[in-house]
């Protein structure tokens, strides 16, 4: 090893620029590891938003639309499917359970949700998991509203405070509800879903606030106060989507089949999981590239390497004289050099890596808080893990390009040092 | 014993014997160094002077063992370095000679005592006689110091740059000696000295040369020196290349 400690010392002796390499090559794997990372963590984030449900059911649409309106709260429905459609599917012999899904309506920028108890007893994400109340309970009162976490948080309200609902996506002045406001009931806790982002009413609440709307703007004198429209029938003529479980996950694609063929209207029947992936190769697109650009940053990091130790060997030129005339090789002139792009790689890419965990643990409240991206910090994934190694042995391998031509310079040199 | 040993000044063995060596820096190249026959006896202090262009940085190269003859034999120590691979020649070079260099003669990045210690690194002859001398590889490094006047605290935490070119001299031939090579080559490492302290580092050269038993060979263009050696050759004189050419000039 004592030209390794050679190189070391080597090193040390020009640590400046030294640094500025190590520090170019740590950013890059930085950079890489960390879109990884979050490459990772937004395909998880994103396959778990929604489980235990075995088919979505809308109006007949596509199949990725329907999964954004129903689940991610992204666009509209172009169409509705009529309650008749809703209890037949309901009554379907395969058919455990369903939870109506009724959209349109918004509270500053949130979404509304029409829907009723079963939504908090069915809806799973993640693992299965079911959604649990924070603060307060389910709504039982035609006015109760209750909201998801970041709702919640980021609009201050806490249980008992009046909420107006919009018409429309829009907030603005002569759509909203106020003649019918709701009362927060209770608060879910944070899921990481879009369920954070959703204010959750009752079916029959949906219903009240648009009796008169009919037109899409409120007829005057024809919307009725908040207390008479109780005494009105307010089930739904018509609601957006259903969630639907199955007995058996076997008879999925029977049920699939018996909503598609519907005849009263035409339907769509989707299953989350496929479309889900069907979903993420499209925005994988995307997730790769920022893969690749990032994967050649830390290809120019490494050319940076290069570029530094190969402008290093003229100056060094009588340094490997030396070495020879006191009987180096001109292979240990190679291992030098080749040692020292090893070295250079290996504390770049662990810098790069305590960087991205220093960095990640000063981001990951903010990332949940502003974007709801959970980032776990954790051992490496041995994805990572081969991620790294790869970088090591390209550093590695790239420094024998130096290396082989200090070879071929100090065979040529000898002990004279022609410049 | 080789025949041509019998020609070597007070019938000392040879350490260094050339014969009919002649080389080119490439097949179709002119020669450049020709060499009809030149011994070296063990303990020699020899005085080559050779101006540039005489073949000077050629001949020191093949006795180092860094280049090898196209023709001829060169001995030294009794071994054909022309029969030898590059790797046996480097390994020969680590064990059995010393350099030093006109100037820069140090690594930059290596405190004094470790450039001193640098041929131990390379060979186990040398670190073995180090250690068999004054017990360690600094040991021996502080006791060849000492006796060139540079083994003092102040100067050994210098950063070798920062030394005067004079101290620097002197610490490669400290590193020349190190481990009691057989073989001392000088290349010109007066030259970057006042001309008052060359006489000086000479005679600390001799006196270190006789110590460790080493033969000393001494290249220089500059003849103020050459009668403090034993024997003095001219380069010009014995390559055959440039007689060659002078005469057909």
């Amino acid at each position: 090893m004592p030209i390794l400690s050679l190189a070391w010392k080597s090193l040390l002796n020009r640590r400046f620029t030294v640094m500025l390499t190590v520090f170019s090559i740590a950013l890059s794997v930085a950079l890489l590891l960390g879109v990884e990372r979050l490459r990772d963590q937004t395909r998880a984030s994103f396959a778990n938003t929604i489980s235990g449900t075995d088919l979505i059911v809308g109006a007949r649409g596509g199949a990725v639309q329907l999964l954004l309106y129903s689940v991610f709260r992204m666009g509209d429905a172009s169409n509705n499917l009529s309650w008749e459609s809703y209890q037949a599917i309901a009554r379907h012999p395969k058919v455990a359970w369903t939870v109506p899904m009724s959209l349109g309506d918004s509270h500053r920028g949130y979404r509304v949700l029409g829907t009723n108890g079963d939504y908090f007893e069915h809806y799973r994400y993640a693992r299965k998991q079911a959604l649990s109340f924070a603060q307060g309970t389910p709504f039982s009162d035609l006015y109760d509203a209750v909201l998801g976490a970041e709702v919640a948080s980021a609009l201050g309200y806490r249980l008992g405070d009046p909420i107006v609902l919009a018409h429309g996506a829009s907030d603005v002045a002569f759509a909203r509800h106020d003649d019918k406001p709701f009362r927060v009931v209770g608060i879910l806790a944070r899921t990481g879903t879009p369920v954070d982002r959703t204010v959750h009413v009752s079916l029959q609440g949906i219903e009240a606030i648009h009796v008169g709307w009919e037109s899409g703007a409120p007829a005057r004198g024809l919307s009725p106060s908040a207390e008479r429209a109780r005494t009105m029938d307010l089930t739904p003529e018509a609601i957006t989507a259903i969630l639907v479980g199955l007995k058996s996950r076997i008879a999925t694609f029977q049920v699939q089949r018996y909503v598609n063929d519907y005849r009263a209207e035409p339907l769509t029947a989707i299953l989350p999981g496929a479309t889900l992936s069907q979903l993420w190769s499209l925005i994988g697109i995307a997730e790769n590239a920022l893969l690749i650009v990032s994967t050649f940053v830390v290809v120019v990091g490494l050319f940076g390497m290069l570029t530094a130790v190969l402008t290093s060997l003229n100056e060094r030129r009588r340094e490997m004289a030396i070495l020879r005339s006191v009987g180096a090789r001109p292979g240990h002139v190679f291992a030098l050099v080749m040692g020292e792009s090893g070295v250079l790689t290996l504390f770049g890419v662990a810098l790069g890596f305590t960087l991205l965990h220093v960095l990640l643990f000063v981001a990951q409240p903010i990332l949940e808080n502003q974007f709801g991206i959970s980032i776990a910090i954790g051992a490496p994934s041995l994805y990572e893990i081969s991620l790294l190694g790869i970088i090591c042995a390209s550093g590695i391998l790239i420094g024998a390009i130096p290396a082989y031509r200090a070879y071929k310079l100090s065979l040529a040199d000898g002990l004279s040092v022609r410049v | 014993m080789s025949p041509a040993a019998k020609h070597t000044p007070g019938d000392r063995p040879a350490i260094i014997d050339i014969q009919a060596l002649s080389y080119r820096w490439n097949d179709n190249g002119p020669i450049v160094l020709g060499i009809d026959t030149l011994q070296v006896a063990a303990g020699e202090q020899l005085f080559i002077e050779g101006p540039s262009g005489s073949g000077k940085s050629t001949l020191l190269s093949l006795l180092a063992g860094v280049t090898s003859p196209q023709k001829g034999a060169i001995r030294v120590l009794e071994q054909r370095l022309d029969r030898l691979g590059s790797v046996e020649r480097d390994h020969f070079r680590a064990d059995h000679i010393g350099y030093v260099f006109q100037m820069f003669n140090l690594i930059p990045y290596l405190s004094m005592l470790e450039n001193v210690t640098l041929p131990c690194r390379f060979s186990r002859q040398r670190r073995d006689r180090a250690i068999g001398r004054s017990g360690s590889p600094a040991q021996e490094a502080l006791r060849l110091l000492g006796h060139l006047d540079m083994a003092h605290d102040e100067l050994l935490e210098r950063p070798v740059a920062n030394l005067s070119v004079g101290q620097q001299q002197r610490v490669a031939a400290a590193r020349a000696l190190m481990g009691s090579p057989e073989l001392l080559i000088a290349d010109e490492p007066t030259s970057a000295l006042d001309t008052d302290r060359r006489e000086a580092f000479v005679r600390l050269l001799f006196d270190e040369c006789r110590e460790s038993g080493s033969t000393l060979v001494f290249v220089s263009h500059d003849r103020s020196l050459q009668n403090l050696f034993h024997r003095t050759i001219r380069l010009a004189d014995i390559n055959t290349a440039l007689q060659a050419q002078r005469q057909a000039g």
